[in-house]
């Protein structure tokens, strides 16, 4: 095979499985009016995929913050903070995120996905062992490809299959790091944490938490789902990204570990990249505070997850396991999926479309996230567009 | 439970027969991915299964070199006598 041949392969996957004439990858978006509608060609859509949890993309505070700050420091640092120095701002982010956990320390880096990839090629290494959700987020399988350490996998949220792999390992759980997540982005349900811990402990191994889908969204003050099991004390690193709730880019590491503060010397996505711009940085400071304070914004976000999972219920969609500001509806083969997410975009519904092999165990999913800023008329319009295209698709 | 390699083949072959058309005949030589159609997410789910009745982890990283059912029956064999 030549070196092209197999991107001839992919192109040839992609036209079997996607419709004619219409990149369903690449979606253009023409212009952003607020948090949650946009325009696509001549029309106004309603965003439903866009894990913009509390809607903050366009909070007064942030997009001031941002503003401000690029008059002040500019554009972009150009480089690394190991090469170019740390800004105020970047520091100041990591003491306000360390303080917020209650933890001894935070790192800051450019991008969600690098903050898994930095913090678990850091921890782990070669003679380690990974052990891994089966659902883990892409950017969990990736750190640990980086860090040379053994990777296995256990049966998605399965205690019995995780305590199996543990038991098989004998000594070597004490050199193992357990990686799970708040909530799991495809189906949108929890880790059992307590259970997790309790485990952990049992077999003295490390836990990595990651909360990219559960900060801002769980706890009293948004920490996650260490906040809502009251564990964050059993938790050795939790990790998580601004992308989401926070409305921006970028991602942390916190620790009570004072190792922690090591990976800015041996990580390479902390080292070999730019560190992020100054207008991220800010907006992602007044979003963090907005987000402690959110309890309200949680309260509507909550209200609407459990309307929207409640609604598609009871019309017999195929749903994941649990209601959460993440609902997958699960379809059979990409065909169904793209005919359904078609159906909504043509309504004017914008959603996430996900086929094999990203979607679990060969399924396709549909898959919507809700946000504490998506009106009552909106979420109305979104149950009885669903309720339309079960008649269509039934 | 299979210890040696000639076990282990055989049960791997049982394994195998659910995840790819009948029609096809599965030896050592048979190759997963072209011959069998065993794509990534079919192999996550078989070895799932194979590591049930085994009693072993295998690791992600050694899949890599994995392209022939003999070869994955090697491995498991190779896991289970440094497990056992």
């Amino acid at each position: 095979m030549k070196l092209l041949d197999k991107l001839d392969a992919v192109a040839a996957t992609r036209k079997s499985l996607l419709p004619e004439g219409f990149d369903v990858f690449g979606i253009p978006i023409e212009e952003v009016y607020s948090s949650t509608e946009a325009r696509i060609n001549d029309r106004r859509i309603l965003f439903l995929g866009t894990n913009n949890y509390l809607g903050l993309t366009f909070s007064p505070e942030c997009l001031q913050a941002a503003q401000e700050a690029i008059a002040s420091e500019g554009t972009g640092t150009t480089g690394s903070r190991m090469a170019n120095g740390s800004y105020s701002g970047h520091r100041a982010l990591e003491s306000e995120f360390a303080e917020f956990y209650g933890c001894k320390s935070c790192i800051v880096f450019t991008t969600g996905y690098q903050a898994n990839l930095a913090t678990i090629s850091g921890l782990a290494g070669a003679g380690d062992v990974v052990l891994i959700d089966g659902d883990s987020h892409a950017s969990i399988y990736d750190g640990c490809r980086l860090s040379g350490a053994e990777i296995i996998r256990f049966r998605h949220n399965d205690m019995t299959d995780l305590e199996k792999r543990l038991k098989r390992l004998g000594e070597r759980s004490t050199s193992t790091l357990i990686v799970v997540e708040g909530i799991y982005s495809m189906l949108g349900d929890k880790a059992p944490l307590v259970d997790i811990v309790r485990l952990k402990n049992a077999y003295h191994s490390t836990l990595l938490l990651d909360e990219a889908h559960s900060l801002g969204v769980l706890g009293e003050t948004g920490q996650g789902l260490v906040e809502e099991t009251g564990l964050i004390e059993e938790v050795d690193f939790i990790t998580g990204t601004f992308s989401k709730s926070l409305g921006g880019i970028g991602g942390y590491c916190v620790s009570n570990h004072p190792q922690l503060d090591q990976l800015r010397y041996i990580s390479r996505p902390y080292i070999f990249t730019a560190s992020p711009t100054p207008a991220t940085i800010a907006s992602t400071r007044a979003a963090l505070r907005l987000l402690r304070d959110g309890a309200t914004l949680r309260r509507q976000l909550w209200q609407n997850a459990h309307q929207l999972y409640s609604r598609l219920s009871e019309l017999g969609y195929r749903l994941g396991p649990e209601p959460s500001p993440i609902i997958a509806t699960i379809v059979d083969t990409p065909r169904d999926a793209i005919a359904l997410w078609k159906g909504l975009l043509d309504r004017g519904i914008y959603v996430n479309l996900i086929v094999p092999p990203a979607a679990p165990e060969g399924k396709s999913l549909v898959r919507c996230s809700v946000s504490a800023v998506h009106t009552n008329e909106q979420m109305t319009y979104i149950g009885d567009t669903f309720a339309e295209l079960r008649e269509v698709f039934q | 439970m299979a210890s040696n390699y000639d076990e282990i083949l055989q049960r791997l072959c049982y394994h195998l027969r659910k995840f790819c058309p009948p029609e096809v005949e599965i030896t050592p030589q048979t190759d997963l991915i072209e011959q069998l159609a065993i794509d990534s997410v079919k192999l996550l789910s078989l070895i799932m299964e194979v590591e049930d009745e085994f009693d072993i982890s295998v690791p992600i990283n050694a899949l890599a070199d994995v392209q022939t059912v003999h070869e994955l029956a090697s491995l498991i064999c190779k896991i289970k006598s440094t497990t056992s």
